[in-house]
C-alpha cells in the first residue's frame, strides 16, 4: 500500500502491531556475518523444525535479525519477554530450549552466559557487563526487528521522524537541528554534519545529491555492515531527511560488494520504502519527491575518500582530485553533493524525533552521542559495541571488551584503521572521542579497535599497514604511492634483522613528507601506523636493529623455535601438531624441534600448555 | 586465456548491461554482474560491454584493472578467500594464507592449474570478531587456524574424490 499522509503510517503500525499480538514469546536469532560464521543458520533451521514439530509457529515468533553485538559468543540467541540470552548455542540444544525456556518458561543454566572470572552464569543480557555498559541508540532495536519487513520498522516507530519532518518542519529548521546536536562524521573524518548540510542547502543548483557512504574499507570494522543487515530503513530514513533538508533530488548508497547479506537487505529495504511510498514521487503526500539508488563498491580503500566515491559512482577508477573546492559544492556530476556514512545517516531520525538537546546528553562536548565500535583482536569479548563518546579505552577493552584472553599482557590499541595508529597501555585512560585520539597521534576514523598483546609484533602490524596502503595506494601522487612502496622496502629490511639505527630517521622524514605532500586523506594520513609505533615502540624496533630478535614472536628470519626443557612435560601435543615433524619426542620425556625441518608456522606454539615452546 | 565465448554467453552479456540500463555510469555493476556469472572477467564479454556501451575498450580495461574485486583469471571449482584484514592478520591469517599456497601448490591470487582450486585473499569480510576468517565457496568459516584449514581443504578433497 502507499502511504500518503501520517496518519497511514500510524495505521500500519496499529495493523502490525495486531498482527503479532498472538504471539506469546519471541525468539531472535541473531543472523548478523560473524553468527553466520558461527553457525547460526544451523540453529535457526532446527528451531523451525522444533516448533514445526510442536505446533508452536502460531504463538512463538521466530525472528532472525541483524547482529546482537556480542559475536565471541555466537551463534546467539535471545528469548523474549525476559531478554534470556543463550550462548554458543548448538542446533542439538534446540528441542531442550523449545521444551523448557518456550514453553516451560524456566531458564537453562548450562546454556547461559558464563562470567569468565565468578564462573557465575547470567541469565538475562541485560545483565551481563558487555551489554550493560553499553548505550545501544543505533543498534538497540536489532534483536526485535525483522530487517526484512518495512512493517516492524515502522510499528517501532520508524518513519515518524520522516512524517514529522514534512509535516511541520522547514528544511532550513532541520539544519539548524542537526547543527545544534553536534553530530560529527562518523565515517572517520569528524567533520561537523550540520555544517556540511547548511553549505549544500544554500547552493542553487538544478540536482543536489545526498550519498551515504557504506564502503567500509577499514580492515577489522564492520560496524556500517552491521547497520545495514540488522536495520536498514533506519539509513533510508536518515538519507530521505537529509535529501529534503539539502534540497536533493536523489541520492546512492555505495555499499561494499564484499557484504553480500547487508547489500541484499538494503536493496530490499529501499524496494520496500519505493512500494510504500517512502521513497518516489510526493513522499508522504507531501510536494517532496526523492529516489535512492544503489552502487556497489569495487573493493578499493580509496574511495572511502569522498572524491575517490564520486568518481567510482561516475563509473570510473576512484582516484581522488585535488580538494581545493569541496565535494559539498562540486561533487557528483559536478554537482553540490552531502556524503555521509552510514552511521551519520543513521542517526538523523533520532536526532529529529528526540531533538538535539537529548541527542548531546550523551558523549562529550566536543564529540557528543553515541559511537559504534568493533572491538576485535587479542580481546576476550569480541564483536560489536556502542558506547557514549568519551569513554576511556581502559573502560572499552577491559570493561567491556573483558581485556586480553588466555592469560597474555596486552601490548597496543589500534584505532583508525590503516590511517590511524597504535597506543600503548599508558594512554589506555584516554577518553574515546575525534579530538583525543588525533591528538596522540591515532585517529578514531570508523571505529574499528584492534587490541593487540605480547605476542603480536609492532614492527609487523606497521608493515602489515603499509602492504594495505601500498596495495590500495590509487598510484596518482608520488608522495603517497613511492613513499608507501619505500616505507615497505625499510620495514621488511628491518623483520628480517637487516635494519639501521638510521632506518628510523628516514621514516619519520619520509613520514612528514607523506602528510604534507599527498594528495589525499589516504596518503597524508598513511604514515601514522609507522610514525605512531615508532613513537611509542621504538623498543621493539630496536630489538629488531640492534638485537636482532622479534619480541613478538613474529617476524620468521628472527625467530627460532625450541623447546624449554624446564617447563616440557613430554605431553606430546607438540610433536601431534606438528605439519613436518620437527617437534618430536618419547612420551613424558623432553621433546626437542629439529630447526632446519621447523617451517615456523606457530602451531606447536599455540598448542602448547606447559609455556615449553620458546621462540 | 580465453579468446571467445559463445553466442548465449554474449546473450547474457547484452541482457546484464541491458539491466543496468546501457549506461556508461553503471560500468562497475555490470563487470561485478559479469563477474558473478562467470567467476571472472573474460576479455571477450569485457570487449562485448564496451562495444554496447560505447566506452573505449581501454577504459573498460582501466576499471577492471583498478578495483581489488575484479579478477581477470577464473576461479576454481573451490575457491578460497582468506581474510587478511587487521583483526585476522594478528590472529594468524598469513600462517593459513602459507598452508594454502604450501599444499596446493599456487601462490594466493592464482588458480590451480586443473581449474579446481584458487586462493584469494580479501581485506575485510565483515566478520572480524570470528577471525581469523576463511570464505569457501560463500560459506564463512571462522576462527581458522593452519590446522583446522588444511581438515577443511582435506575434506574438501574427499567429497570431490568420492564424487568422480
Amino acid at each position: 500500500m502507499k502511504i500518503t499522509s501520517p496518519a497511514d503510517l500510524n495505521q500500519i503500525a496499529a495493523d502490525f502491531k495486531s498482527e503479532i499480538s498472538h504471539y506469546k514469546c519471541t525468539v531472535s536469532v541473531c543472523g548478523g556475518t560473524g553468527c553466520i560464521a558461527s553457525g547460526c543458520h544451523a540453529v535457526r533451521d532446527a528451531l523451525i523444525k522444533e516448533l514445526e514439530s510442536k505446533g508452536l509457529t502460531e504463538t512463538v515468533r521466530l525472528l532472525v535479525t541483524g547482529c546482537h553485538g556480542f559475536c565471541q559468543q555466537g551463534p546467539l540467541i535471545d528469548i523474549y519477554p525476559g531478554n534470556i540470552l543463550y550462548c554458543k548455542v548448538k542446533p542439538e540444544w534446540i528441542p531442550d530450549i523449545v521444551e523448557k525456556t518456550i514453553v516451560g518458561g524456566e531458564t537453562i543454566e548450562q546454556y547461559m552466559y558464563s562470567d569468565p572470572d565468578s564462573g557465575k552464569r547470567i541469565p538475562s543480557a541485560s545483565d551481563i557487563p558487555f551489554f550493560s555498559l553499553q548505550n545501544k541508540l543505533l543498534l538497540g532495536k536489532n534483536p526485535l526487528l525483522d530487517p526484512t519487513d518495512i512493517r516492524d520498522y515502522i510499528a517501532s516507530g520508524g518513519y515518524t521522524a520522516l512524517a514529522k519532518v514534512l509535516d511541520e518542519m522547514e528544511p532550513a529548521e532541520i539544519i539548524e537541528e542537526v547543527k545544534a546536536s553536534g553530530l560529527r562524521g562518523r565515517g572517520g573524518g569528524g567533520f561537523p554534519t550540520g555544517r556540511k548540510w547548511a553549505t549544500a542547502a544554500k547552493l542553487d543548483a538544478p540536482d543536489k545529491w545526498v550519498i551515504c557512504n557504506a564502503d567500509e574499507g577499514d580492515p577489522g570494522a564492520f560496524m556500517d555492515e552491521s547497520i545495514l543487515e540488522g536495520n536498514p530503513h533506519l539509513v533510508v530514513e536518515g538519507l530521505i531527511i537529509g535529501a529534503y533538508a539539502v534540497g536533493a533530488s536523489g541520492g546512492f548508497i555505495y555499499v561494499r560488494n564484499e557484504y553480500p547479506l547487508a547489500l541484499e537487505r538494503i536493496t530490499k529495504a529501499i524496494s520496500q520504502a519505493r512500494e510504500y511510498g517512502l521513497l518516489g514521487e510526493n513522499i508522504l503526500g507531501s510536494k517532496f519527491s526523492f529516489d535512492i539508488a544503489i552502487n556497489r563498491g569495487g573493493g578499493a580503500f580509496v574511495c572511502g575518500e569522498s572524491t575517490a566515491l564520486m568518481a567510482s559512482l561516475e563509473g570510473k577508477p576512484g582516484e581522488p582530485r585535488a580538494k581545493y573546492i569541496h565535494t559539498v559544492e562540486h561533487g557528483y556530476h559536478d554537482e553540490p553533493t552531502v556524503l555521509n556514512n552510514v552511521e551519520s545517516w543513521g542517526n538523523i531520525p533520532g536526532i529529529i524525533l528526540n531533538g538535539s538537546a537529548k541527542f548531546r546528553e550523551l558523549g562529550t562536548e566536543g564529540s557528543p552521542g553515541t559511537k559504534i565500535f568493533s572491538l576485535v583482536g587479542k580481546v576476550r569479548n569480541t564483536g560489536l559495541v556502542e558506547i557514549p563518546m568519551g569513554m576511556t579505552l581502559h573502560q572499552l577493552v577491559n570493561d567491556i571488551g573483558g581485556g586480553v584472553p588466555d592469560g597474555k599482557k596486552f601490548k597496543a590499541v589500534q584505532t583508525g584503521g590503516p590511517s590511524g595508529g597504535c597506543l600503548p597501555e599508558s594512554m589506555m585512560d584516554l577518553p574515546v572521542d575525534f579530538d583525543e585520539l588525533t591528538k596522540v597521534g591515532s585517529m578514531m576514523g570508523s571505529g574499528g579497535i584492534i587490541v593487540m598483546d605480547e605476542d603480536t609484533c609492532m614492527v609487523d602490524v606497521a608493515r602489515y599497514f603499509i602492504r594495505f596502503l601500498v596495495s590500495e595506494s590509487c598510484g596518482k601522487c608520488t608522495p603517497c604511492r613511492e613513499g608507501l612502496h619505500e616505507m615497505d622496502r625499510i620495514l621488511t629490511r628491518i623483520t628480517k634483522g637487516e635494519g639501521e639505527e638510521k632506518d628510523l630517521d628516514y621514516l619519520e622524514e619520509l613520514g612528514a613528507w607523506m602528510q604534507s605532500a599527498s594528495l589525499c586523506a589516504l596518503g597524508t594520513s598513511a604514515p601514522n601506523p609507522v610514525l605512531s609505533t615508532i613513537k611509542y615502540f621504538r623498543d621493539e624496533y630496536m630489538a629488531h636493529i640492534r638485537d636482532h630478535k622479534c619480541p613478538g614472536g613474529v617476524c620468521k628470519d628472527l625467530i627460532e623455535y625450541h623447546v624449554i626443557e624446564d617447563n616440557c612435560t613430554g605431553c606430546t601435543m607438540c610433536a601431534n601438531v606438528c605439519p613436518t615433524g620437527a617437534a618430536s619426542g618419547e612420551p613424558k620425556q623432553v621433546h626437542a624441534i629439529d630447526p632446519v625441518l621447523c617451517i615456523k608456522c606457530d602451531e606447536c606454539y599455540k598448542a602448547c600448555r606447559f609455556n615449553a615452546i620458546g621462540r | 586465456m580465453v579468446t571467445t565465448i559463445s553466442q548465449t554467453d554474449l546473450d547474457k552479456v547484452d541482457d546484464i548491461i541491458e539491466r543496468s540500463g546501457s549506461n556508461p555510469e553503471a560500468l562497475i555493476g555490470i563487470l561485478q554482474d559479469i563477474q558473478a556469472e562467470w567467476h571472472y572477467l573474460p576479455i571477450p564479454a569485457l570487449k562485448r560491454v564496451g562495444q554496447r556501451l560505447e566506452v573505449p575498450f581501454n577504459r573498460i580495461w582501466a576499471v577492471a584493472t583498478f578495483y581489488e574485486a575484479f579478477t581477470l583469471e577464473p576461479r576454481g571449482r573451490t575457491h578460497f578467500m582468506v581474510c587478511t584484514g587487521t583483526a585476522c592478520h594478528v590472529r594468524g591469517a598469513q600462517e593459513i594464507i602459507r598452508a594454502l599456497e604450501d599444499e596446493l601448490m599456487v601462490e594466493a591470487g592464482r588458480t590451480t592449474p586443473d581449474g579446481e582450486y584458487s586462493i584469494e585473499t580479501a581485506h575485510c569480510l565483515g566478520a572480524c570478531a570470528m577471525g581469523p576468517i576463511v570464505v569457501v565457496n560463500e560459506e564463512y568459516h571462522g576462527h581458522m587456524s593452519r590446522r583446522k584449514v588444511l581438515d577443511l581443504l582435506a575434506s574438501i578433497r574427499e567429497r570431490r574424490g568420492s564424487e568422480k
